[in-house]
């Protein structure tokens, strides 16, 4: 049985001229770039060439640009960084669908005795641009906003919120994993002051991330104990991830505009050929304005584990926003943040889509998809045939 | 990914029984949407009084369909006085075991099957209702409910029992008196409970009472349903009337009569006085049930 990857928020495949560039930097060339000889010395030329690349990709300074170990981490250091360099400011903006690398550490510092402001999303999952320009005072330290959600893939008006965050002087955090490789940036032009991104979800391995802090930007290093990246996050570079990241960004960068358009034609098909074969299902969030590649789809009067396991039997792959799939006993936060009824929220299905999907393996989904529907429903006491 | 079971797998994708028995002599019916899974089990009984048919119709995640199913094939051809001794435990065991987070779906199993033998004993008149105290105010488990799981599975942690029946897997509000709860069963020195005891005054103004409505709501039960995206708002107090409206996720929750009403009811009961009733206000009532995003 072949797998039918649709998965690609959650992890994507590392591509294979990703995989050649690292390669080398396992058993051959694996010396410390901080190294005085030159057998460390030439790893550095290659970092400094994966920091352009990355710079590239997001249309900035390379360096503006800080490795990390992963996107989680990104946004826990701009937002600590941030609240340590500016000791009298004790509020934080964010919003209510953020992932939990960002709202759990909010939450956390909520504890602390921080005033944490969650600012509100519409039915469709588009975020109160007025709520969090009236909360903007001088007593915020940070606001970070997704630039797109991974569960809708619905797109947050990041240029907007750095400017009215840009006028009250206040430090603007975007988590832009989900976004970087499918939306174009240029920062250099924009008042966005950090940006975190992931390597493993365009293409890169695992392990890797970037946090971008802006030239000017006050902020506060979180990993100390040594003068990597300049001093603002300590510890040996990961090596092959960075190059990896690096190679990953360029091809993203390559490929982003005639991939969007050729995934957002499948995306569409399934969706299509999904609602207009399954009775009871409707897609969620702004379909006017999200990531080309996201599909989240809620069938009612079922749920979500058992319609993913049904999924992988035919070798489908796709993940859900209901309470079961997370281990934790409610439904996704942002579904319900949305105002999406618990029918539909525990029912809900996300497919995210890459560029190495086909058409035959949409078509295929759209194939086994009504009968597993069907059969859950004729188990279901909520359906009254 | 969850590790489950060959049988349990075996019982999700050829589930046996599915369905609902035409004039059943029992019926059970627990859970519900909001809580992520709810299961109608019905049977019927031969001449010697032995089920001679059972039938589930289950929503939820694989563990609950395939719980639900293994339980219909267990309780055939049993005696009523032998179906009302299966716990839990005998069919997760049944099953080849159920991941520790999926108890509840075991759980949930020996409800239904219980709620059907009241039903049949009751001659169809009672059906599965909260008894005793709420504790967990986001899944509406009682304080029997929880004592239960605790002693039938020899549980020790407040997170076992959040798996075994969910209590405490909302909010976490009521933590503090689930470890209460625990000492207790176990017959330990019972902790100070953490949430405020319950202890109600004798005799009460109209406002001393109407503020107490207004606290409980905010401290005991607003929380909760602030957790699962909605809230509430008290409209006004007329004797032992208390109006409410649900607002956000709660007024669109077609389960709500079930969760919330009852739950609030409760609440107020427990730390206001006995005499209260809640009821909704109208324009909370004539909100369309909206399924449709847009």
């Amino acid at each position: 049985m072949n797998t039918v990857y649709l998965d690609s928020n959650a992890t994507t495949k590392v591509d294979e001229e990703v995989f050649e560039e690292m390669a080398p930097y396992f058993c051959e060339l694996y010396g410390n770039p901080s190294s005085m000889h030159t057998f460390g010395g030439q790893v550095g030329k290659k970092l400094t060439q994966a920091r352009q690349r990355t710079a590239e990709l997001l249309g900035c300074l390379p360096e503006e640009i800080m490795f990390t170990g992963c996107g989680t981490e990104s946004d826990n250091t701009a937002i600590k960084g941030t609240l340590v360099a500016y000791p009298q400011k004790k509020k934080i903006i964010t919003s209510r669908v953020e992932h939990p690398a960002v709202l759990q550490v909010c939450r956390d510092l909520q504890s602390k005795g921080y005033t944490v402001v969650e600012v509100d999303v519409d039915k469709k999952g588009r975020l109160n641009v007025q709520q969090l320009e009236d909360e903007l005072d001088g007593n915020t330290a940070i606001v970070s906003i997704m630039h797109a959600n991974n569960e809708t893939g619905v797109i947050f008006p990041v240029e907007k919120i750095a400017e009215l965050t840009a006028e009250k002087g206040v430090v603007f955090h975007t988590d832009a994993v989900q976004a970087a490789g499918k939306i174009p940036m240029n920062l250099s032009d924009s008042s966005v002051n950090m940006l975190s991104l992931s390597g493993h979800k365009l293409h890169g391995p695992k392990g890797i991330g970037i946090l971008y802090v802006k030239k000017g930007t006050r902020f506060t290093p979180f990993i100390l104990g040594g003068h990597q990246e300049s001093g603002r996050r300590a510890g040996t570079e990961n090596v092959p991830g960075i190059i990896g990241l690096g190679k990953a960004c360029q091809l993203a960068k390559k490929y982003m505009e005639e991939e969007n358009r050729r995934v957002k034609n499948l995306r569409d098909r399934l969706e299509e050929g999904i609602l207009g074969n399954c009775p009871d299902c409707w897609v969620n969030g702004n379909k006017e304005n999200r990531l080309p590649n996201t599909s989240n789809i809620s069938f009612e009067y079922i749920e979500g584990e058992a319609i993913l396991l049904m999924l992988d039997q035919h070798g489908i792959c796709a993940s859900s926003g209901s309470a079961c799939t997370s281990g934790s006993l409610e439904p996704s936060h942002v579904l319900r943040a949305m105002g999406i009824p618990f029918t539909a929220a525990h029912g809900s299905i996300r497919f995210s889509l890459s560029r190495y999907n086909t058409e035959e393996q949409i078509d295929y989904t759209i194939e086994k998809m009504p009968e597993i529907i069907n059969r859950l429903r004729e188990m279901s006491p909520f359906v009254v045939k | 990914m969850w590790d489950y079971s060959k049988k349990l797998k075996d019982h999700f994708f050829n589930p046996r029984n599915v369905g609902e028995i035409d004039n059943p002599d029992g019926v059970g019916e627990v859970g519900s949407l909001a809580c992520g899974d709810a299961l109608k089990l019905t049977f019927k009984l031969d001449e010697n009084k032995r089920i001679k048919d059972a039938k589930f119709k289950t929503f939820g995640c694989a563990s609950a369909i395939a719980t639900s199913s293994v339980l219909t094939e267990m309780i055939k051809g049993m005696t009523i006085e032998e179906a009302e001794k299966v716990n839990n435990k005998d069919i997760a065991d049944y099953l080849g075991g159920l991941p520790e987070q999926k108890m509840h779906c075991s759980v949930m199993g020996r409800e239904a099957l219980e709620a059907a033998i009241d039903n049949y004993r009751t001659g169809g008149k009672k059906k599965h209702e909260l008894e005793g105290k709420v504790v967990c105010t986001c899944f509406g488990v009682t304080e029997n409910e929880i004592e239960r799981v605790i002693r039938e599975n020899d549980i020790e942690t407040v997170e076992q029992v959040t798996n075994y029946c969910k209590a405490g897997g909302g909010c976490g509000g009521c933590k503090g008196e689930i470890e209460r709860i625990i000492q207790k069963v176990k017959g330990k020195k019972a902790k100070p409970a953490v949430s405020k005891s319950a202890e109600k005054p004798k005799e009460l103004t109209n406002i001393q009472k109407i503020q107490l409505v207004q606290q409980t709501i905010n401290e005991q039960i607003r929380p909760s349903l602030k957790s699962h995206g909605g809230d509430i708002e008290l409209i006004d107090v007329e004797g032992d009337k208390v109006i409410v409206a649900f607002r956000g996720m709660c007024a669109q929750c077609q389960v709500s009569e079930f969760t919330m009403k009852e739950v609030v009811e409760a609440k107020l009961k427990e730390f206001v006085t006995d005499s209260l009733y809640v009821t909704e206000a109208e324009d909370s009532l004539n909100k369309p049930h909206k399924h449709r995003s847009d």
